[in-house]
C-alpha cells in the first residue's frame, strides 16, 4: 500500500496504529467504561465526534497557530467540542450521560485527541487529517468493542443488554469489575503483539529467503563463469 | 545418523549462574510434595464426604489439561510427567470451600495454570504461587460462592456455618483448640485439620524437599506479634495458639509459602519472607475486613520475592565491605 495515498491514512488506524492496542493511548476511558458495550460504543462515539472535529478545526488554522502556544490553542479548541458533546447527551440521553459520568468531560485531556492533534493534524492538510481522525476514531470503537463485549459477556453474561449465556452460567463478578479490565486488556494485547510478531517474523524469512535464493544463483552463476 | 560422533545428539543446555545445588530431581521432589499431600486428603474426605473427590478431581484435571493446551499451543515439550500441574490442582482444590461449584473450580483451575503459570514463562518463572492465584481470581469472581462454607460431618450441604476465623471476628464466638487441632471446623477442604497439615509438613522438612527456616519464621513470628495483640486486649483479639491452628495459616505455611519457585533463596531472605508474611497475615486477620489474610499475605510478599532476593545477597568470602 502507497504509504501517502489518502485512503492509507484512513486504513492505518484500524490496525496499524490502533490507538488502543498499538498507540496504547487513552487507556483511561478504555479500562473505566466497558462495563458494558453499549457505554464502549458511546465512550467511542462522543470520543470520535470531538477527534473528528478537533482535527479539521487544528489542521485548518495550523499555520496560523504560533508553535509556543500550540498546546494550549488544542486544549481550547477541544474543550470547545467536549462542551458540545456532554451537552448534547446530557440533553439527549440522559441515561447514558450519567453512566459515563465523568469520562464524557475527560475527553478534553483524552491522549487520543491531543496525540493525533500533535502528531498528525499540525502536520497535515485538512482532508488527511479528516480521514485519520475518522480512521483511529474507528480504531478507537473496534478496540472498545472487543474489550467491552468479553467484559459483558462474562461478567454480566449478556450482549448489548440482552443475555446471551444460559442460565446455569454462573458471571465471573470480576469481569466487570477494574481489575477484569486489566485482565481482558493485556491478554487482548498480549495476543495482539503475538500476532504482529508473528507476522515480522514471516516477512524476515521471506527477505532472508529472497536474497539468499538470489546469492546462490549469483555464485552458480560464478562458479559456471 | 553417523554413531561415531555421538556427542553432536545430545543437546548441552546451560543457564546462568547461580545455580542451586540439589539432591533432588525436580520430578522426583514434586512426586515427594504430593505424597506429602496425602494426609490433607485424607482428613478433607473425613471431616467433608467423599463427594469432595469431584472438586479435588476436577481441579486437578483441568490443571493438567490447561498445561497440555498451552505446552502444546507454544510448541514447547510437554512436561506433564514432572508433577508440578498436579500440586497446583491439589493445592487450589484444598483451599476451596466444600462442596464449591465445579465449573468455577474449572475456571479457577484454567486461571492458575494458564494466566498464573505458564503466561508468565512456565515452572520456575512464575511470580506469584499458581494456586493462590487462581483462589484470589475466584474470590474476586465469586465473592458469595467462595465464602459459602458447609460444615463438617453432615451429609447435607445446606448446612453452613461461619468458619472460626469468621465466628471470632464477626459474631465474637471462640472455637476450643482441640477441633481446630484435630479439623472439626468449618473451612477450606485442606485447611481444617492442624494435625494432618502437620504431618505431611513435618515429613517435606525432614526428608529435606522443603527449607525449615520459612515454616519456622513464620509460626514464630506469628506467635509474636499476634501475643502483641493479645496482651493488650484478650478479649477483642484472639490469643496466639488459635491464630496458629485457625483458617489456612499452617497449610499456608507448609505448602504455599515455602514453594520453590515464589520464595526467596537466600538464608536471610526466607527469614525476612516469613517474618513479613505473618505480620501481614496479623495485620488483616485483626484489622481487615475480611476474617482470613493468608491467601493476600503470600501473594503480597510473592510480588516481593525479587527484591528481597537483591537485597540479601550473601557476602563473599573474602569480600572487603
Amino acid at each position: 500500500m502507497n504509504k501517502k495515498s489518502y485512503s492509507y491514512e484512513f486504513v492505518k488506524g484500524i490496525w496499524e496504529i490502533n490507538p488502543i492496542f498499538k498507540q496504547i493511548l487513552g487507556m483511561c476511558p478504555t479500562l473505566a467504561v466497558t462495563v458494558s458495550v453499549i457505554n464502549g460504543i458511546a465512550m467511542a462515539l462522543a470520543t470520535t465526534f470531538v477527534l473528528v472535529f478537533s482535527s479539521f478545526l487544528i489542521s485548518l488554522i495550523r499555520k496560523l497557530i504560533p508553535n509556543q502556544v500550540r498546546i494550549a490553542a488544542y486544549i481550547i479548541i477541544i474543550a470547545s467540542f467536549v462542551t458540545i458533546t456532554d451537552l448534547v447527551m446530557k440533553a439527549k440521553f440522559p441515561e447514558m450521560s450519567k453512566s459515563l459520568g465523568p469520562f464524557i468531560p475527560l475527553i478534553v485531556v483524552n491522549c487520543i485527541i491531543l496525540g493525533r492533534a500533535e502528531a498528525f493534524a499540525s502536520k497535515n492538510n485538512i482532508l488527511k487529517s479528516l480521514l485519520d481522525a475518522l480512521g483511529n476514531g474507528l480504531g478507537f470503537l473496534i478496540g472498545l468493542i472487543l474489550i467491552s463485549s468479553i467484559r459483558e459477556l462474562l461478567g454480566s453474561s449478556s450482549i448489548l443488554g440482552f443475555k446471551v449465556l444460559p442460565n446455569s452460567f454462573d458471571p465471573l463478578i470480576v469481569m466487570i469489575l477494574p481489575a477484569g479490565a486489566f485482565i481482558t486488556f493485556g491478554l487482548l494485547m498480549g495476543f495482539f503483539n503475538s500476532l504482529s510478531l508473528r507476522k515480522k517474523e514471516s516477512e524476515k524469512e521471506k527477505l532472508i529467503k529472497k536474497y539468499s535464493d538470489k546469492l546462490i544463483k549469483s555464485s552458480n552463476e560464478l562458479v559456471e563463469n | 545418523m553417523n554413531n561415531t560422533t555421538p556427542i553432536k545428539n545430545y543437546k548441552l543446555e546451560l543457564s546462568a549462574a547461580p545455580h542451586i545445588h540439589s539432591k533432588w530431581s525436580t520430578k522426583k521432589a514434586m512426586w515427594l510434595v504430593i505424597l506429602s499431600l496425602v494426609p490433607v486428603l485424607i482428613s478433607s474426605i473425613i471431616f467433608f464426604g467423599l463427594k469432595q473427590l469431584s472438586i479435588i478431581s476436577v481441579s486437578v484435571a483441568f490443571c493438567l489439561l490447561t498445561e497440555l493446551t498451552i505446552k502444546k499451543l507454544r510448541k514447547k515439550e510437554v512436561t506433564l510427567d514432572d508433577g508440578s500441574a498436579i500440586i497446583t490442582g491439589l493445592l487450589l482444590a484444598f483451599i476451596l470451600p466444600p462442596n464449591f461449584s465445579l465449573f468455577a473450580t474449572a475456571i479457577g483451575a484454567i486461571f492458575s495454570i494458564g494466566i498464573a503459570k505458564e503466561l508468565f514463562g512456565g515452572l520456575g518463572f512464575n511470580i506469584f504461587n499458581p494456586a493462590l492465584a487462581g483462589r484470589a481470581f475466584l474470590q474476586a469472581a465469586y465473592p458469595v460462592s467462595i465464602t459459602t462454607w458447609t460444615k463438617p460431618n453432615y451429609d447435607v450441604d445446606t448446612i453452613t456455618s461461619a468458619t472460626p476465623l469468621a465466628a471470632y471476628k464477626f459474631d465474637k464466638i471462640s472455637t476450643d483448640l482441640s477441633s481446630l487441632f484435630w479439623g472439626n471446623v468449618s473451612g477450606s477442604l485442606g485447611e481444617t485439620s492442624a494435625l494432618a497439615i502437620l504431618i505431611g509438613g513435618l515429613f517435606l522438612i525432614f526428608i529435606g524437599v522443603v527449607n525449615y527456616r520459612i515454616p519456622l519464621a513464620m509460626i514464630l513470628s506469628l506467635i509474636f506479634f499476634s501475643a502483641i495483640f493479645w496482651i493488650i486486649d484478650p478479649f477483642k483479639y484472639q490469643n496466639p495458639i488459635f491464630h496458629l491452628l485457625a483458617g489456612g495459616f499452617l497449610f499456608g505455611t507448609f505448602f504455599m509459602a515455602t514453594d520453590w519457585v515464589t520464595s526467596p533463596i537466600t538464608s536471610k531472605g526466607m527469614w525476612i519472607y516469613g517474618i513479613l508474611i505473618s505480620f501481614l497475615i496479623v495485620l488483616i486477620r485483626n484489622f481487615g475486613g475480611l476474617p482470613e489474610g493468608v491467601m493476600y499475605a503470600i501473594l503480597i510478599m510473592n510480588s516481593l520475592v525479587p527484591a528481597i532476593n537483591r537485597f540479601t545477597v550473601p557476602k563473599i568470602f573474602g569480600e572487603k565491605k
